[in-house]
Formats: C-alpha cells, sequence, structure tokens
C-alpha cells in the first residue's frame, strides 16, 4: 500500500516497502539527495530531517512513520537557500567537506524554533549528536549564534 | 588545446635564481591556442588545459585537485585568477576529470598548494599574456605597452580597453607566449586573501554533489559482502533468499582479491537491487561460508607484544650521530619509555561510493569521490582490460576522506559491476564496510631512550619504531618500515642532541596499511612531543624552554650529515629546510598565546607540543582539565602554523581547527583492533570520534608571517595535537601516559 506524505510541502504517495528507512525513500525514490547517509543507526545526524517540525534521524525512521506527516528535508528548508542558519552558516564559512553539513543546519534550524537564544551548553546538548569529521564545530557554535540574531 | 609544461620549484629556482614577484619566467609550450566551443556554445581560447577563456567574458578554470573539505577548489582558483587578473565573480570553476595532461592529480601529502602553487600562477600568467599578445596584435602597439587589469587588457596611452572575452578570437591566432611574468607579490589581489567558499551555497542547501549522490537512468545499487579478514575468499555461496527479497535484480560473485592488495577490491558477494534498501536487505539474506585465508589468526593483542618487544631489540640504523653508547655510559641520568598506537580508521562522513557505466565502444565512465582519479583509471583498467585511455573519471565532492578515498578499490567494484551487468551500477559501503574494510593507518610500537647530563641537557637520544609499512600494500615482500615513512617524523627529528641513533624495527601486515591524515608523523610527534616532555620534567626545567633548548640555535638541519636518507616531502631542502629558527618562533609563539606560564585553576594543566610535517611547522598548546572523577577535558587550543606563503588563511585556519578536533578524536578515542583476522570496531558507537560535547570552547588559530614558499596545510595540524593533551594532563596530575587512545587509561 502506498504511503502518502508530504515532502518540502509537496503531496507524495511512495509505493515501496513501508519499512524501507526514510532516508532511503527520499534519497532513491523521491531523489532528493541532499539528505546524507553516515551511519544508518541514528548515530551521526547526517540524515537529520524535520518531520512536523521535528529533528528526525530520517535513516532510522521507517517511511509508514510519517504516513501522512509533513517532512522537510535541506532543499525545503527555504524557498532560496537564504535561512537564518543557512546564510550564517556561509557567514562564517562553516563547511569544510560540507557533507554533515545538510544534518547539522537541520538541526540547528529546529532548535532555534523552539529556543531563539541559545546557550553554548543549549547548542552543544541539541548539536551532540551531529559527528562532523571534519570539525568545524567551533564554527557551528558561532553560526548558530549568529543565526539566533546575536554576536559570535 | 596547449599543454603547459609542469615545472617544479626545483627547476624553476635553477631557472630563475630567485622566487620573488615580477619575474620572467620561460614556459615551453607545445602549440599555440586552438579555438574551442564551450557546452553552450560560446566561443573560447583555451591558453593551457587549466584555463579556458569565453567570449561572454567568462573564464573557466579547470580544478584537477579533489575537494574533500581542505578548501582547494576555493584556493586553486585564487591563485589561477590572480596571475590572469580575472575578476573573481567572473570565473567558473570546472572539476576536471581524471587525466595526465593535468599533471598530478593524487590529492595526498598536502601537495595541492606546496607543489602546485608554481603551476597554478604559470596557467594564470601564461593566459594572461596570452591576451596581452593579442590585443597587442589587434591594435598594433607593442605589448610591454599594455596591462592587464580587472578583467581587461588597457592601453593606457590610447585610453582603449578590451575585456578578455572580446579578445578570444584574437587570441586564437596567438602563440602563446614562451616569456612568462609574475606579479609582485605586494600586488596580489586573491592570494591571501580570506576568500569565501566556492561551494558554500551548495553545501548549505544540499545542491553539492558526493560520490553517494550519483543518479544515472536504470542505475542498479550495489551492496558487496566482503570477507571479514583480508586475503579471504568465498567457499560456499548460498543466495537462494536473496532474490525474493523485494528490489533485488541480481547476485554478482566479485572477484577475489590480490595479493598484495593494491587498490584492487577484496572480493566477496555483490547484491543489485533497484533501490539502497534493497540492497542492504538482500545481503543480509547471503548465506556466505568464507576461507579466511593466511591473516585469519590475526589478534590485536597478541600482536602487540611483538611489536613491543621488537621494539626492545636493536633495529636497523637509519641514522646515527656521535656515540649514543658512549653517551648512555658517561649520561648523570637515563630515562626511557614506551610509547604505543593503535591502528586508525578514516571514516569520513561520506563512506566510499562510485558508480560506473560501460559505454558502447567498451569504455567505462565513473563517478566517484577519489582522491586520485588517475590511479582510479590504472585500476579500472587493470581490472577490466581496456586501455587507461579509455576510463573516464569524473571527480565528485568528496565527503570528507583523510586518505581513504586515495585508494581506487570502491571505484573498481562499481566499474566491475558495471560491466557485469551491462547497466549503470552505484556502490556505496555502509559505515561497518568503511570501518572494517579499510587501509588503516598503522599501529605502532616505539622505544626511547635519553641520556642527560648533571645540567639536564639530553646529550643522547635513541628511537625505535616499529610498525606494518603501507608498502605491504603494493608488496607482498615489505617487511618493515620503510624510509619514506621513517621521514615522517623521525628521520628529521630537528633537535640539537650530540649523539643521537634513530632504528626501526620490522613488522609484518595482516591487514590492508594506508596513510591517514598526516600519517606516520601522529604516532612519531606523540612519542618525540611526549619523550621531549618527559625530558623537560626530569631536567627540572619548563616544557616550553626546554623545547628552545633541544632546538638549539637557529640552524638547517640536513638529516643526510647524519647518514639518513631524507626525502624531505619530495621538495628541496634549500626551499623547504628544516630551520630550527623557524620551529623555535612557533614554540614561543604559540606558546605566547596560549598564556603560557599564567596561574591555572586548580585541575588544569597545559601542554606544549611543536611539529614539522609536510613542510610546515605547527605547535600546539591544549590547556585541560581533569574533573573530580579523574576525566579529561580538552577546555581550548591554540595553534600556530609556518606554512611560508598562504594563499587563504581562512581555509588554513579552518584546516587547524579541524586537525585540533581530528587530533582529539584519534588521542580520545581512536582505536581499530583485529580479532581473529577481523576488525572488532563497526560503527560511531564502537569507534567514537569527537562530538559537539566534546568540542573545546574554543580552537585559536595563528598564522606565521614567513616569507617562505608555501608548506602543507591538510595534515600538519594533526601530530601536535595528542602530544599536547597528554602534556597538559601530565601538568594537571603528574600522571603520564604514553598509549592512545587516553580513554583505555579510563580518562576520558
Amino acid at each position: 500500500m502506498a504511503i502518502e506524505f508530504t515532502l518540502n510541502g509537496q503531496s507524495l504517495s511512495l509505493d515501496v516497502d513501508p519499512a524501507m528507512p526514510l532516508l532511503w525513500a527520499i534519497r532513491d525514490i523521491a531523489g532528493l539527495t541532499g539528505t546524507k547517509y553516515g551511519c544508518g543507526k541514528a548515530l551521526c545526524g547526517a540524515c537529520n530531517v524535520h518531520v512536523d517540525g521535528q529533528p528526525v534521524r530520517s535513516c532510522s525512521v521507517p517511511l509508514s512513520a510519517v504516513s501522512g506527516l509533513a517532512v522537510t528535508t535541506i532543499e525545503g528548508l527555504s524557498a532560496d537557500g537564504d535561512h537564518p542558519v543557512q546564510r550564517a552558516w556561509r557567514e562564517f564559512n562553516v563547511p569544510q567537506c560540507g557533507y554533515c553539513q545538510s544534518g547539522q543546519i537541520m538541526s540547528a534550524a529546529a532548535l532555534l524554533e523552539r529556543n531563539p537564544n541559545p546557550s553554548d551548553a543549549d547548542i552543544d546538548m541539541a548539536m551532540s549528536g551531529n559527528i562532523c569529521r571534519c570539525g568545524t564545530y567551533t564554527r557551528i557554535r558561532k553560526a548558530i549564534h549568529r543565526a539566533a540574531g546575536g554576536e559570535s | 588545446m596547449s599543454e603547459l609544461r609542469k615545472i617544479s620549484r626545483r627547476e624553476f629556482l635553477q631557472r630563475t635564481g630567485i622566487a620573488g614577484g615580477g619575474l620572467v619566467f620561460a614556459v615551453t609550450l607545445t602549440s599555440g591556442c586552438q579555438p574551442s566551443a564551450t557546452s553552450d556554445g560560446a566561443a573560447s581560447v583555451a591558453p593551457n588545459v587549466y584555463v579556458n577563456i569565453r567570449d561572454d567574458n567568462v573564464v573557466e578554470i579547470y580544478c584537477h585537485r579533489s575537494e574533500m573539505g581542505q578548501g582547494i577548489r576555493t584556493s586553486l582558483p585564487q591563485v589561477i585568477a590572480d596571475e590572469l587578473e580575472a575578476d573573481w565573480d567572473r570565473i567558473e570553476l570546472l572539476q576536471a576529470p581524471g587525466d595526465e595532461k593535468y599533471g598530478d592529480q593524487n590529492t595526498d601529502g598536502s601537495t595541492s598548494i606546496r607543489k602546485h602553487f608554481d603551476v597554478l600562477r604559470t596557467a594564470g600568467a601564461s593566459a594572461r599574456e596570452t591576451l596581452i599578445a593579442a590585443a597587442a596584435a589587434t591594435w598594433g602597439v607593442p605589448a610591454a605597452e599594455l596591462v592587464a587589469r580587472e578583467h581587461a587588457v588597457h592601453h593606457e596611452t590610447s585610453g582603449r580597453s578590451a575585456s578578455y572575452g572580446d579578445l578570444v578570437a584574437a587570441a586564437a591566432e596567438i602563440e602563446v607566449p614562451e616569456e612568462l611574468t609574475f606579479k609582485d607579490s605586494a600586488d596580489y589581489r586573491y592570494i591571501g586573501e580570506p576568500m569565501d567558499l566556492i561551494d558554500g551555497f551548495d553545501m548549505t542547501t544540499g545542491a553539492a554533489m558526493y560520490g553517494t549522490d550519483t543518479v544515472l537512468p536504470g542505475m542498479l545499487h550495489a551492496s558487496i559482502e566482503r570477507c571479514p579478514v583480508v586475503g579471504g575468499t568465498v567457499k560456499s555461496l548460498d543466495d537462494s533468499a536473496v532474490l525474493s527479497v523485494a528490489g533485488v535484480e541480481q547476485v554478482i560473485r566479485m572477484p577475489d582479491g590480490t595479493s598484495p592488495p593494491f587498490y584492487n577490491p577484496l572480493g566477496g558477494v555483490a547484491v543489485l537491487a533497484s533501490n539502497s534498501w534493497s540492497a542492504q536487505r538482500g545481503r543480509e539474506a547471503l548465506a556466505i561460508e568464507w576461507d579466511k585465508g593466511l591473516n585469519a589468526d590475526y589478534d590485536s593483542e597478541t600482536y602487540r607484544n611483538q611489536l613491543v618487544e621488537t621494539s626492545h631489540t636493536d633495529g636497523k640504523t637509519v641514522l646515527n650521530r656521535g656515540d649514543i653508547n658512549a653517551a648512555f655510559e658517561s649520561a648523570a641520568s637515563l630515562h626511557e619509555a614506551d610509547y604505543y598506537a593503535p591502528h586508525l580508521s578514516h571514516a569520513p562522513m561520506e563512506p566510499p561510493a562510485a558508480t560506473a557505466m560501460m559505454h558502447d565502444d567498451g569504455g567505462c565512465e565513473v563517478w566517484t569521490c577519489s582522491q586520485d582519479p588517475q590511479s582510479v583509471q590504472d585500476t579500472i583498467a587493470g581490472l577490466l582490460g581496456i586501455e587507461k585511455s579509455q576510463v573516464r573519471v569524473n571527480v565528485t565532492l568528496l565527503g570528507g576522506a583523510f586518505g581513504r578515498k586515495s585508494k581506487a578499490d570502491f571505484s573498481a567494484e562499481a566499474a566491475w559491476l558495471a560491466k557485469e551487468t551491462g547497466r549503470p551500477v552505484k556502490v556505496t559501503w555502509s559505515r561497518e564496510d568503511d570501518i572494517r574494510h579499510g587501509y588503516y593507518h598503522s599501529v605502532s610500537a616505539q622505544y626511547l631512550k635519553a641520556g642527560l647530563d648533571s645540567e639536564g641537557n639530553t646529550k643522547a637520544w635513541l628511537h625505535r619504531s616499529v610498525f606494518p609499512s603501507i608498502s605491504s600494500t603494493f608488496s607482498a615482500e615489505a617487511t618493515g618500515p620503510g624510509g619514506f615513512e621513517l621521514g615522517l617524523g623521525m628521520i628529521d627529528n630537528p633537535f640539537a642532541i650530540p649523539n643521537m641513533r634513530l632504528e626501526s624495527g620490522d613488522a609484518k601486515a595482516h591487514v590492508r596499511i594506508g596513510w591517514l591524515r598526516s600519517v606516520c608523523n601522529v604516532y612519531h610527534a606523540f612519542a618525540v612531543c611526549g619523550f621531549a616532555d618527559e625530558l623537560a620534567h626530569l631536567a627540572g626545567e619548563d616544557p616550553r624552554e626546554y623545547l628552545l633548548r633541544l632546538a638549539g640555535p637557529p640552524r638547517m638541519v640536513n638529516p643526510a650529515d647524519d647518514g639518513a636518507e631524507y626525502a624531505n616531502y619530495g621538495q628541496g631542502l634549500e626551499t623547504h629546510p628544516i630551520d630550527t629558527g623557524r620551529y623555535a618562533a612557533v614554540v614561543e609563539k604559540v606558546a605566547a598565546m596560549a598564556g603560557w606560564g599564567r596561574e591555572l585553576p586548580d585541575g588544569h594543566g597545559l601542554g606544549i607540543a611543536v611539529h614539522r610535517s609536510f613542510l610546515s611547522t605547527v605547535g600546539t598548546v591544549a590547556e585541560v582539565r581533569v574533573d573530580s572523577a579523574g576525566k579529561l577535558h580538552v577546555e581550548e587550543l591554540w595553534t600556530t602554523i609556518d606554512a611560508g606563503l598562504v594563499v587563504n588563511p581562512d581555509r588554513v585556519a579552518s584546516q587547524m581547527e579541524g586537525a585540533g578536533i581530528f587530533g582529539m578524536s584519534l588521542a580520545l578515542h581512536g582505536e581499530i583492533t583485529a580479532k581473529e583476522g577481523g576488525i572488532v570496531q563497526g560503527n560511531y558507537d564502537t569507534y567514537p570520534v569527537i562530538r559537539m560535547s566534546e568540542a573545546p570552547k574554543a580552537i585559536h588559530a595563528h598564522i606565521m608571517d614567513v616569507d617562505a614558499p608555501p608548506g602543507g596545510v591538510g595534515e600538519p595540524g594533526v601530530p601536535p595535537v595528542a602530544p599536547a593533551i597528554v602534556n597538559a594532563y601530565f601538568a594537571a596530575t603528574g600522571k603520564r601516559i604514553r598509549e592512545l587512545p587516553l580513554r583505555k587509561a579510563g580518562v576520558v
């Protein structure tokens, strides 16, 4: 039976194994590759998307779990790539290889939704599920503060 | 299209005698410019393989190096655009496919700037001079009266100007000038500037394309089960349950791995499906019995004992100065120590992934996150029995690499499966595949012994290094460290110690050994910088002061003076010396940055380590806090790099920040072990890396202002991190740790 949900504002009906992790449905079936595979076990956060506004590890959620819900990926975070988090990321030239940054940005955007002015400790708590092997953590902290409207 | 001749810095110096700006530089070019058409139909002219000038005034620049986070796709066009006097917003960066015409494309060894700076500025200068010559011919004035500036050529006396795009047609008739003038460094527009990331927008919007992201029509997704042990083969296979998994289309036996392994696929069984998930599920349904082969008994605990035992017996002398035995006998005090560091996995966030398809003419085309596309061509040509020229390798962005993606094995797997199926195939490794089937950073045991006189001066230094060699990946005969590995942080010891002997000890490899960011410098710096700190405390001296004492008076060290063979990272000691004056300057600067000597809160300690690698010297100071439970926290890092000329200071700073985190990961957590021949760890739970909760509150990076040719940047930041932390832990607690990772000592 097809699973129906909303992906970046568009209604989708996917007729695949309902046990398929949301990550692979997004990447292989819906064809959006901005959401990344990193570990497959909810350990690294590279696959973070929003489901009804909440950050979710798409590698560890079956497609059936998002039936009827709204899924947002990095491609749908903003119309023109100008979400405050995206802008701040560019202002501080945060990315190195860039691969984990979709997941980092989705986590950061969700953090700011629920806590518009996070402390360093809040940021560390919210972002520690996202691994960056290149080691951009100190710039990510600065960028989140900037996106929150403060000085870094 | 003209060939630009590659000119080494050595050659360059021989020709010109000096390395400053404003020079006349002779280049040999094989032919004149050829007009060419671009994909969108614009006319263009290509003065050399790196630059194509279009008549719509866009300058296309080909990046022949792989982007893996070091920022080369930003820094490389900075050099070319600067010499070309091209406007930054009118350049278009294209990623070059694997092709010998670009020269060396192997993006490793921190070479992209240090070995290519002259090639890149030559490319820019030759294009600039071609355009000037074109304007001179068009206007009938001497080229000497013309200047190139802001994407146009100007004749000041007549007030005439022509944009680069307007000169394309005339340039097509021009022989590329053989005499080139380089800009004076005072006139640089982009070199030395913190230009924003070229890929910044794509990387923050999900548009950036990595090796995992290639999609081709009709493509199959492959997941491959490989023998847990290197050299193992399939004894029996039952795939009866696999084809009933929805989406699975084929099961294919891979060719067995080779001995030595080279870059060839490891063998095993591939499951191909219409999507990744089906391929993974199908793979779980495989029933394979393995013949585990010769490495089935590899056990890290047993092996460790062998390495340590070897390190305690006389080895092969690779450098000898003075008379170490006599110096030990006359020493006022002796000190010895064992240092040990385990195998490591690169674990880039993007696992190995490649997509391949066969063309009707028998050629193979690959899209891959490779650091070394020409070796991908070689490996696939060998595996498929076709010519290298028939293998087209498109280089995607690399989602981290750290040396792992120098190896062509995963690209060759995709090519093999494309040939077998006749369809495009994407191979994506799982995280477990990546961690269990790597080309591992070598495990090492090191023994050090020093003799001090009554005033605390180190008079004798013995360092013995034992580890399985990278050579074992390419030669079944390899039995131990190669000189090229000992030259990474051991043979190039800068200390002014009158009696020194450096030795290596043999060790046989039982896994594929490869190079990981900064390679042998990781464990050599750990031992040398840790042991130097031990000697400082033994001598009762401040570690910063003692490092300066060890460095001795400013001088140029040449390991050949003591009988060593030393490659200096493939560049000359005359351009890239082991300069103890520059070393000492880094010691002093990084210590000053960290406020060395200041009063610290209880439980805090500062540690310093300085190490030269890849022709740059980096100093790191770590401040650690040890809590009431005895756990260590890295509060802050300060780092100073002397890399000579720097192209993009922001990218250099970001590499120092990243090296701090990478160095912390290996210092605190990183450990790969084998049991019954297979790798025990499998994902980020069993092979943890630093997360934000463990990251220092700040990593301060300082770039020394040194007028010298560029050194490496991507790797040199890593080696001093672990010893700085260990030395800081000692300062805080009085306890010395000589083994990585620190979590094994229960302090993390």
